[in-house]
């Protein structure tokens, strides 16, 4: 599945080296996959066994809590809610981030280093750093104005998809960069205009880097929990929230908490590793150079 | 971030050449002075203006509110809440009264949570990463199991592992034969930092195998004529070569992990364990909880000045030596 990489040595690696990587990827591979499992077989057990001792295969099977968890709480509205969110967050940040790669990767300009700097400073700060100013801001703009981004969807879009920005915006540059520009000058004289080059040569191109890119900005988008909590109400509540809360209440459904955590988890992670070999062509071509 | 980002563009700078050369039989869609000049921050424009409103300005507004007295009564107008000059720093600083003192504890617990868990993940990461170098039967399918934690939502994963954790029917105390309270407590600090370890390290793993791919194939070559080993192929050319992509990677696991609130308000739900109070999370509840948000800022602010000098120091050391090299 992914690309060959160049083999370290032209000999054969000695026992030593094939045994310790054998042992330690071993150990490693469990302990990714410890939580994937709890998860998966939990879910698959009656509530009284999820209580209980743990017990590492199911006595009793049932999907049971596969049908339960959409009653139990309002899954789907949450699902539909995470699903508008991040679709739409990442379909914003990708055209954008398209938009200012291809200036700064294309032209020279004033100020192009402050714009690099700036935007992936905004990187470090933390996130508990302008929630509560945001949160003030948009109460604010809500009171004044009435546009109502405090509690609605469209203020956690506008905040999730400058989230994924600034390293979107930093991995397409170095895409961008990678492609010939005779390529877009060619099409220039062919008479398309700038943007008419960026669509038609340098974004058909960039494919698999725009692909990573979406990609970074729907998992960012659809796991974020510290903004969902203070940003959203009854209705536009998101999975993370709705999530947490299923599984602090008193009594907690472990067995259904565990299978709308797979449930929720399966979309992200199938789209991840189906295209996770852009992902590391991207970061190989954009950041490690 | 910054050093190394920043070639791509002055790379291409040279070649540019948007104004001028051979003659221009196209139609202009764009007036033809706005497109010399003003195209590129026509392009930026956007990305520009949505920073700026989510992070930039929400920023310098929550410096302004660590100098006033913002308290529960004056959010619907925060413009009229009184100035408090520094009063919410010196509350903030003064580690003998109760406030302090926490915000204090707070910090080291999250010093010590941050270079294990940056420690161990990078550790994790680079062996994964050399070690899967050369091809084998079933990489491919190792590389998608150890990405996974990092695909995998962090609510659910977090949840997941609060799960484990529970004392009663927890996998965690079934397997060490013990009853010992994990989500609580003393033992909260290492359930903390397994958890953060355990979704930290496959993006170490990614980021230092895209590092390996760029090394040429020929020094490997050249060192195997010579009769070096593979442990010492590792030592001399291998974790040398990674040596700017670690400046980066540990640069952002260190960010990342600091500011880490996902993790604890995740595993612990409201109100984290003294052992496990991050100060994401110490700051959240001090100002949701209180309602004081004035005094919240003033500590977030604190933060970032912490974490500004942080990174300015490594970044200065870290590139002083790099500098030579790359000239």
């Amino acid at each position: 599945m992914p690309r060959s990489t160049p083999a370290r040595s032209p000999l054969a690696p000695p026992p030593s080296f094939v045994w310790t990587r054998r042992i330690v990827l071993t150990l490693l591979a469990l302990f990714a996959l410890l939580p994937v499992y709890v998860m998966l077989s939990s879910s698959v057990k009656p509530l009284e066994d999820t209580l209980g001792e743990w017990s590492w295969i199911p006595s009793r099977f049932t999907l049971r809590p596969y049908v339960d968890i959409w009653e139990t709480v309002p899954l789907a509205k949450y699902f539909v809610n995470s699903l508008i969110v991040a679709g739409a967050a990442t379909v914003c940040s990708v055209v954008i981030a398209v938009f200012a790669a291809y200036a700064v990767s294309r032209y020279r300009f004033r100020g192009k280093r402050l714009f690099t700097v700036t935007i992936l400073s905004t990187q470090m700060f933390p996130g508990i750093l302008f929630l509560l100013p945001l949160f003030l801001i948009f109460v604010n703009i809500g009171n004044q104005t009435g546009i109502a981004l405090y509690g609605s969807r469209g203020g956690l879009i506008l905040t999730y998809l400058t989230f994924s920005l600034p390293f979107s915006i930093w991995m397409l540059i170095g895409y961008f960069s990678s492609i010939p520009r005779d390529l877009d000058e060619a099409a220039m004289v062919d008479g398309c205009g700038p943007l008419g080059a960026l669509f038609r040569v340098v974004v058909p191109a960039a494919v698999p880097g725009i692909v990573a890119v979406a990609v970074y900005a729907f998992m960012t988008a659809w796991g974020e929990v510290l903004f969902a909590s203070v940003m959203t109400n009854d209705t536009t509540r998101t999975l993370a929230v709705g999530l947490k809360a299923y599984a602090t209440e008193n009594n907690v459904y472990w067995n259904q908490v565990m299978a709308a955590s797979l449930v929720v988890s399966v979309p992200v992670v199938a789209g991840f590793l189906l295209l996770q070999r852009y992902l590391v062509a991207g970061l190989t071509a954009g950041a490690v150079k | 971030m910054t050093s190394l980002d920043l070639k791509a563009p002055a790379a291409g700078e040279a070649l540019s050449s948007p104004a001028g050369g051979p003659p221009r039989r196209r139609r202009l869609r764009i007036p033809d002075r706005l497109r010399r000049g003003g195209l590129p921050y026509l392009l930026l424009l956007p990305a520009l203006a949505l920073e700026l409103l989510i992070h930039l300005v929400p920023m310098v507004v929550g410096i302004v509110m660590a100098f006033k007295e913002l308290t529960q009564f004056y959010i619907r107008d925060w413009g009229s809440a009184p100035w408090a000059g520094f009063d919410n720093f010196r509350v903030a600083v003064d580690f003998d009264a109760p406030i302090g003192a926490e915000l204090l504890h707070s910090f080291w617990v999250t010093c010590t949570f941050t270079v294990l868990a940056v420690g161990f993940s990078w550790l994790f990461g680079v062996t994964a990463a050399i070690l899967m170098q050369e091809g084998f039967r079933g990489r491919g399918v190792l590389r998608a199991v150890f990405l996974t934690p990092y695909a995998l939502p962090v609510y659910a994963a977090v949840i997941t592992w609060a799960f484990m954790f529970q004392r009663d029917n927890g996998l965690v105390n079934s397997a060490l034969g013990g009853d010992s309270f994990w989500l609580i407590g003393e033992n909260s600090f290492w359930a903390l930092t397994i958890v953060a370890v355990w979704k930290t390290w496959p993006f170490a793993f990614l980021m230092l195998m895209a590092g390996l791919q760029n090394i040429p194939r020929e020094l490997y070559e050249a060192a195997a004529i010579d009769g070096a080993g593979i442990w010492q192929q590792i030592r001399r050319i291998t974790l040398p070569s990674l040596a700017p992509v670690n400046q980066v990677l540990v640069l952002v696991l260190f960010l990342w992990t600091f500011n880490d609130f996902n993790t604890p308000y995740l595993l612990f739900g409201k109100g984290a364990p003294e052992a496990a109070d991050l100060v994401s999370i110490h700051i959240y509840d001090s100002s949701f909880i209180t309602w004081n948000f004035g005094s919240g800022s003033a500590m977030s602010a604190l933060l970032l000045l912490f974490l500004l000098l942080v990174t300015a120091v490594y970044l200065l050391l870290t590139s002083r030596g790099r500098k030579g090299a790359d000239a």
